[in-house]
């Protein structure tokens, strides 16, 4: 296993094995195995594919603007919805969800790095090369362009290299997310600081532990699928060719069966981010916290149980079909219980309509929206109608967009300070939130109206006199709309960079252990692992109730006053519990954890590593291989085999 | 268990549970491998009692060959975890020995495997035949990639050991690389109880 270390060798090494040293520079981040840096490089690189799956979705909707488009071919308008699918679930939300929990997993269970650093980078690096080998379809001959699904047996006899493609790219990202998610389960399990027991998690990191799960279990399944597929293209198998023997329901069978978890995977993450926010910006702790974990864990489960509902119109018969319509009804209701308790969480507070509760009640919205019309889905001959149809479109839509993008914003609005240091602006940001919300319900509310009117999916263009002309062209300004959205985004981050207000340590006066560290945390994050004695502990630590059941500060300005919170004294308890004081990290004392490192040495954090990024580069040019010669094949897997061979034989640190 | 875990010194200073977090995180990658294995058996499952055109697996393959070559991976297994007790003594010596038995004991499955595809391909069954085909190949050949990669880290302990770079505080390799092992071995005697010891319904 890639996780074997040895003791460091004395010798002197050659210069290609030597390890990197750099902590600035483009070099640094090429070899960084700190878990912030990580995080920020799947953030930057999952925007940039947003931008592009934006870009992609603007062609469609151009496209569809008006009866009989003229804008994309048909063969272009496959590969680029194919790719807009890809793009925004593969490269977009599943590695802006792994962006939130790099950066912050280990800050919100009080542990200074990752249970793997360099799997962590490897990770990294594997999404990367999965995401360009993905793209690379557009440059030799054809992107995907058999849908997301990638439905056989069209998948296997469709002629351009799209689908090879889909299936090698699609598995280089499962190994990178199956490696991650490993990683995050051991990070939660074993890293968490004294007292923070499971039932004192965060509300995200337990999201994150779910997510996790779910991504163990349901990438090997989608593996297997994707295999066959490719065995069937590029080795004649008959997996999926009924001429062979073989039954295309097969390949539905097991994409649903990881893909219905793999909608859990897409939307958990923002569920958590929101159950982050709403309690700060109410400030009231979270409705019902033991509720909204469990009901994230019966999720996870039932989100099992649910994958036939996308295959109702297969004919599997009366009893498949009623059986899986009860457990989609079902699973609404653990659902239903969070929205629930998002609401009362939100009722009677002391609520700040800051950006990041804006997102967040977006989120609220809009995934309701969505989650009704997933009910309606569930009913078996409501379904028939709307299979396949523009009301399908409409639906995943406002969940994910609405619901796990919006989230996400959420979550971005929130966390900017803590990551970058600087505050984004709140006018810019509400700009962004009003164009947003607009544009997306003016994209995709017309949806639903062009699905119960008929309009098929993944149609490249329809006659005039269908009655859907209006609908159209509305969701094609909606979709401009967004873009603008976007762009103001944009604009807010580089006012951000240039104005923007150098962020405190604890700008919302929020109640989780990320906040109790400078802005942006120091590589080793704590001075000291911190000692927890309660759920949102460092809210107990800022705030006493008095026999009103009114907050009072903990300290006179204690947090009201950001700056002070720099301070050893500021979060001191008022019981005078001597401990208390330090021990959160602050600015102040970035020396004095040495009881935590090894000894004199003071804290020891993983050194950089070549390792994850070259045996990472190995797997892109193995899937070439297998695409276009052997000798490339094998000259992959040596690379793989090289990187291997030089991580298993350097330390950790050093 | 838990005891002689902790015979083997970790440089892991502290972890919420006492595991180490390389052990968490291989019974966390073996957790996905079962699923991995299990979507592939499910897939032979279902397509071995199709009638097909061409030779099946059930027309051509020898079980009493194959029970053999089942009994040394089974083996495998036992030298394995007499590895694993030799690096936990800090004897060095059998823990060489075992781990070279061992990771010898898979060579011979896996060459066991090269000759019954082989003659399988000869005897007119290659993995585009037919769909039992197909199914047979891939499952049995997963497995045995599986079982080659386990020879490789038993091969890469053997000379981390010969070098001197595998004192017994980092026994937990070894323990490691046996976990992989025992898993592999077990999803082998799932695998031929389904591919060769029970019948195929009859088509139809």
């Amino acid at each position: 296993m890639a996780t074997v270390v040895v003791e460091p060798t004395v010798a002197e090494r050659p210069w290609f094995l030597r390890r990197p040293r750099a902590t600035t520079g483009w070099v640094s981040w090429l070899t960084t195995v700190d878990h912030k840096r990580i995080g920020v490089l799947y953030g930057v690189t999952s925007f940039a594919f947003f931008l592009i799956g934006g870009l992609e979705a603007l062609l469609i909707r151009l496209q569809l603007a008006r009866p009989n488009g003229r804008v994309l071919s048909a063969e272009a308008y496959n590969q680029v919805f194919t790719m807009h699918g890809l793009t925004m679930i593969f490269l977009v939300v599943m590695p802006l969800s792994a962006a939130f929990f790099n950066f912050l997993v280990p800050i919100m269970i009080g542990a200074r790095d990752v249970a793997f650093p360099r799997l962590n980078a490897f990770s990294y690096w594997v999404f990367l090369a999965g995401g360009l080998f993905l793209y690379s379809g557009f440059l030799l001959g054809g992107a995907p362009d058999g849908g997301w699904f990638g439905y056989a047996p069209l998948s296997v006899r469709l002629p351009g290299p799209g689908m090879t493609f889909y299936a090698l790219g699609l598995l280089i990202l499962g190994i990178s997310s199956t490696v991650s998610a490993i990683n995050f389960a051991v990070t939660i399990i074993n890293l968490r600081a004294p007292g923070m027991s499971l039932m004192r998690m965060p509300v995200f990191v337990w999201m994150t532990f779910v997510v996790s799960f779910l991504l163990v279990f349901a990438l090997p399944v989608l593996a297997v699928g994707l295999v066959e597929l490719f065995f069937d293209r590029r080795f004649g198998t008959h997996f999926y060719n009924p001429a062979g023997g073989g039954d295309p329901i097969l390949w539905q069978h097991l994409f649903w069966l990881f893909g219905h978890p793999e909608v859990y995977i897409l939307i958990l993450p923002a569920m958590g981010i929101v159950s982050e926010v709403l309690p700060v910006f109410s400030r009231k702790p979270l409705f019902g916290y033991p509720v909204v974990v469990f009901s994230g864990i019966a999720i996870g489960f039932m989100g099992w149980g649910v994958w036939a509902h996308h295959m109702f119109a297969v004919g599997l018969g009366p009893v498949a079909n009623s059986a899986f319509a009860l457990s989609t009804m079902f699973i609404a209701v653990p659902t239903g219980v969070k929205i629930f308790n998002w609401l009362a969480t939100l009722w009677g507070g002391d609520i700040r309509f800051r950006t990041p509760l804006l997102f967040a009640l977006g989120f609220i919205a809009q995934f309701i929206v969505g989650g009704l019309s997933g009910v309606t889905h569930a009913i078996v001959p409501s379904d028939y109608q709307q299979t396949d149809t523009y009301y399908i479109v409409a639906h995943f839509h406002y969940v994910l967009f609405g619901g796990a993008i919006f989230g996400l914003f959420a979550g971005i609005y929130y966390w900017w300070p803590k990551v970058f240091g600087r505050m984004l602006s709140e006018t810019i940001g509400k700009w962004h939130f009003w164009l947003m919300v607009v544009g997306f319900n003016l994209t995709f509310g017309p949806h639903h109206v062009l699905g119960l009117q008929g309009m098929p999916r993944r149609i490249y263009r329809y006659a005039p006199n269908m009655g859907w002309d209006l609908w159209n062209f509305l969701s094609t300004v909606g979709a401009f709309l967004i873009a603008l959205s976007v762009l103001v985004f944009l604009a807010n981050v580089v006012w951000s960079w240039r104005r923007g207000r150098t962020a405190d340590p604890d700008p919302w006066d929020a109640r989780t252990l990320e906040w109790s560290i400078p802005s942006p945390p120091p590589p080793h994050n704590f001075d000291r692992i911190p000692v927890v004695r309660a759920l949102d502990d460092f809210w107990h630590r800022k705030y006493a109730e008095d026999r009103e059941g009114r907050l009072t500060p903990v300290v006179a300005g204690g947090a009201q006053a950001p700056e002070a919170s720099a301070g050893p004294g500021a979060h001191e308890r008022s019981e005078g519990d001597e401990q208390a004081s330090s021990e959160y990290g602050s600015s102040g004392h970035a020396s004095t954890g040495a009881e935590h490192g090894s000894g004199r040495h003071g804290i020891h954090m993983p050194s950089p590593s070549y390792w994850p990024l070259v045996t990472a580069l190995g797997l892109p040019v193995l899937c070439y291989g297998l695409i276009y010669s052997a000798a490339l094949a094998a000259t992959g897997g040596l690379i793989l085999l090289a990187g291997l061979y030089g991580w298993v034989t350097e330390p950790v640190a050093e | 268990m838990a005891a002689e875990v902790r015979s083997v010194a970790h440089e892991e200073v502290h972890t919420s549970t006492g595991l180490s977090n390389a052990k968490l995180g291989m019974w966390a990658f073996l957790a996905s491998e079962c699923l991995l294995f299990g979507a592939l058996i499910s897939t032979f499952l279902l397509y071995r009692g199709r009638e097909v055109s061409g030779v099946t697996p059930q027309q051509v393959y020898d079980i009493p060959y194959t029970s053999v070559s089942s009994f040394v991976l089974l083996m495998s297994s036992l030298t394995m975890a007499l590895s694993v007790a030799a690096i936990r003594r800090g004897d060095h010596y059998q823990t060489r020995v075992w781990l070279m038995t061992t990771a010898l004991l898979g060579m011979v499955f896996i060459g066991g495997q090269v000759y019954e595809f082989t003659r399988f391909v000869q005897e007119g069954m290659t993995i585009k035949t037919n769909v039992v085909a197909s199914s047979f190949f891939t499952l049995t050949g997963f497995h045995g990639a599986h079982v080659t990669g386990g020879i490789l880290m038993l091969l890469s302990l053997f000379a981390m050991s010969l070098d001197g770079r595998l004192p017994t505080e980092r026994g937990e390799a070894v323990e490691l690389v046996g976990l992989y092992w025992h898993f592999v071995d077990i999803v082998w005697i799932v695998i031929f109880t389904v591919v060769y010891l029970i019948p195929a319904p009859t088509p139809g």
